[in-house]
């Protein structure tokens, strides 16, 4: 199985990762030498069956729509990298 | 005998007994950690100053005359992957290196209701991706039986904790085989119990519809008596089960008279060690004798396990840890704009089987290439399901080897990540399936090495595993 040096940068750029020159051979071969591996799937006949998300049967699960008691603010930001005023920080996201 | 070396249910007696107290028991295991943590290397955190404290308050608890739980005062492991309110929670990723979870897994806080020791937090493969716990971004652990071998993975330190001496038990996590295979290279006992039995809530999620919360124990009873603690409905995991959690030590009954066990022929082939199925074809014998029924049975698309396996749980991986993007928690590289900073900390923080596996599975998740693979391996995964249900109609019980070797060398297979995948034949499919499973020592390799075997059961049937595993227990 072929992998191009596209579905590499796009899958690398959907990954958020970001994968050199240097690396790029070898992350191809791995990529192709699992997707060959895998090509055994397509021996079977799966007309007619259904995908299976979750193997025990599970169903919606219902609450009372009544409020709770939360993470405290200060808490749910006590980890976060750069915080400020209460909120999370990032780089700049649009221009100006 | 050392305390270090008994089980859980003797030193229960023994402190019931005012023979020892619960800090004699936690000085003994700290002074084991500091005897053989540098060359085992079982922990990422080691919570001494909290050990010994709980010890104190479990010893004056004793004192005043109060009962105890079957776990009080009795030394543990955790894995890092699971989240400990106000302690260090790493998941062997340098992208977790400083995360304290604010709050407590389930499974976690159950087990802490007990009271038990918590030793330390135990290594493992880097967001419980592999098989040897080499892909640890802190340290390898190695294996307390020989130490040029792994100890398997992903819960290789819990496994290698309850094997040196550095805890009586803990809990793992299992994927894909990551309790039983390591249980298996160390000589312990590892329990993964069905799909939605222990709340995920707090588990650093991998792969979401196989993960589950399971033992690490040094016999059967201690592993029953874990499962008690940590088992049942969380509101806060839609994908527990509601069903009724049984009292799993009355399971411990030393009879499997009339089982029906089953010896699937595709776990018997190719690959497999001759030293493995010897032993497991001697189990298989020695629960005939003792008045078991065993079957041939066939589970036709096992050969397709792997590549099922390592499709779905990579799709649902690269999903999952989208959340490491350097903004509300983790490590953070700084970057131009947000975009280069989120890919500046992914490309440097996460180890380098983490971003194969993030590769894989937004490769098969992307368009053109859905129905292909991830679809596909969906609708296989029906297939593997049927199997098990089809064997489940004529035996109580299936009974495989759970890895097809004994421990391998460390740096063996770092190489070439498809032979590691490949070692996971016996332990993907229950994953796949949700279904229960156990590994239980069934004596050594030439070379010393444990050899583990698995009992399958039907979903939520973790009691008659733990019978038949008793059964050989006692009589082994």
């Amino acid at each position: 199985m072929k992998v191009s040096a596209q579905d590499i940068r796009t899958v690398a750029s959907l990954s958020r990762l970001r994968i050199s020159d240097e690396e790029a051979p070898d992350v191809t071969a791995q990529l192709e030498k699992f997707l060959t591996y895998v090509e055994n799937l397509q021996a079977i006949d799966t007309t007619d069956i259904e995908p299976t998300t979750y193997a025990l049967p599970i169903q919606n699960v219902f609450r009372a729509d009544e409020v709770k008691p939360s993470l405290a603010r200060d808490l749910a930001l006590s980890n976060a990298p750069l915080a400020e005023d209460g909120y999370f920080k990032v780089p700049r996201v649009l221009e100006v | 005998m050392n305390l270090n070396e008994m089980t859980a249910h003797e030193l229960h007696d023994l402190l019931t007994a005012k023979e020892i107290s619960a800090a004699q028991i936690t000085a003994d295991v700290l002074a084991r950690v500091d005897e053989v943590e540098d060359a085992i290397g079982a922990y990422v955190t080691v919570t001494r100053e909290k050990a010994l404290a709980d010890a104190k308050a479990v010893d004056e608890k004793i004192s005043r005359g109060e009962k105890i739980s079957a776990l009080e005062g009795i030394p543990c492991a955790v894995k890092d992957n699971i989240c400990t309110r106000g302690i260090r929670t790493t998941c062997a990723s340098k992208i977790l290196e400083d995360f304290v979870p604010p709050y407590d897994a389930t499974a976690y806080s159950k087990l802490a209701a007990q009271n038990p020791i918590l030793i330390g937090k135990a290594n493992m493969d880097e967001f419980a991706m592999g098989g040897s716990t080499e892909n640890s971004g802190f340290h390898v652990t190695r294996n307390p039986r020989n130490l040029d071998c792994v100890p398997g993975g992903s819960s290789g330190g819990s496994a290698a904790a309850v094997a040196a001496g550095e805890a009586v038990f803990a809990l793992g996590s299992d994927t894909g085989g990551s309790i039983r295979q390591p249980a298996s290279f160390c000589g312990v006992v590892g329990m993964k119990p069905t799909y939605g039995r222990v709340s995920r809530y707090g588990l650093v999620a991998y792969a979401s519809s196989l993960d589950q919360i399971g033992p690490i124990t040094r016999d059967v009873t201690d592993c029953a008596l874990v499962l008690n603690a940590i088992s049942g409905h969380d509101d806060m995991d839609s994908t527990s089960t509601a069903a009724q959690v049984p009292d799993f030590t009355t399971a411990l009954v030393n009879d499997v008279t009339g089982l029906r066990i089953g010896l699937p022929k595709e776990y018997f082939v190719a690959g497999i060690d001759s030293e493995v199925e010897a032993a497991v074809r001697r189990v298989a014998k020695n629960l005939e004798r003792l008045g078991a029924h065993i079957v041939d049975i066939s589970l036709p698309h096992t050969d397709y396990a792997i590549s099922t396996y390592y499709l779905i749980a990579p799709a649902e991986a690269a999903t999952n840890l989208e959340r490491y993007d350097g903004v509300s928690y983790g490590a953070r590289v700084d970057g131009a704009d947000v975009v280069e900073m989120m890919t500046n900390t992914r490309t440097q923080k996460f180890g380098a089987e983490v971003k194969r596996r993030i590769m894989i599975g937004n490769y098969a998740l992307s368009a053109g290439y859905y129905d292909a693979y991830y679809l596909k391996a969906l609708k296989v995964r029906t297939l593997i399901a049927r199997d098990f249900a089809e064997a489940f109609k004529t035996v109580d019980l299936i009974l495989a080897p759970t890895a097809p070797t004994a421990a391998f060398k460390l740096g063996e297979m770092v190489s070439d990540p498809l032979k590691m995948y490949l070692q996971d034949i016996c332990t993907v499919p229950l994953n796949l399936a949700g279904l229960p499973g156990i590994s239980i020592p069934c004596g050594v390799t030439s070379g010393g090495l444990p050899i583990g075997f698995q009992l399958i059961g039907k979903a939520l049937d973790e009691a008659t595993i733990l019978r038949a595993a008793y059964t050989c227990e006692q009589n082994s």
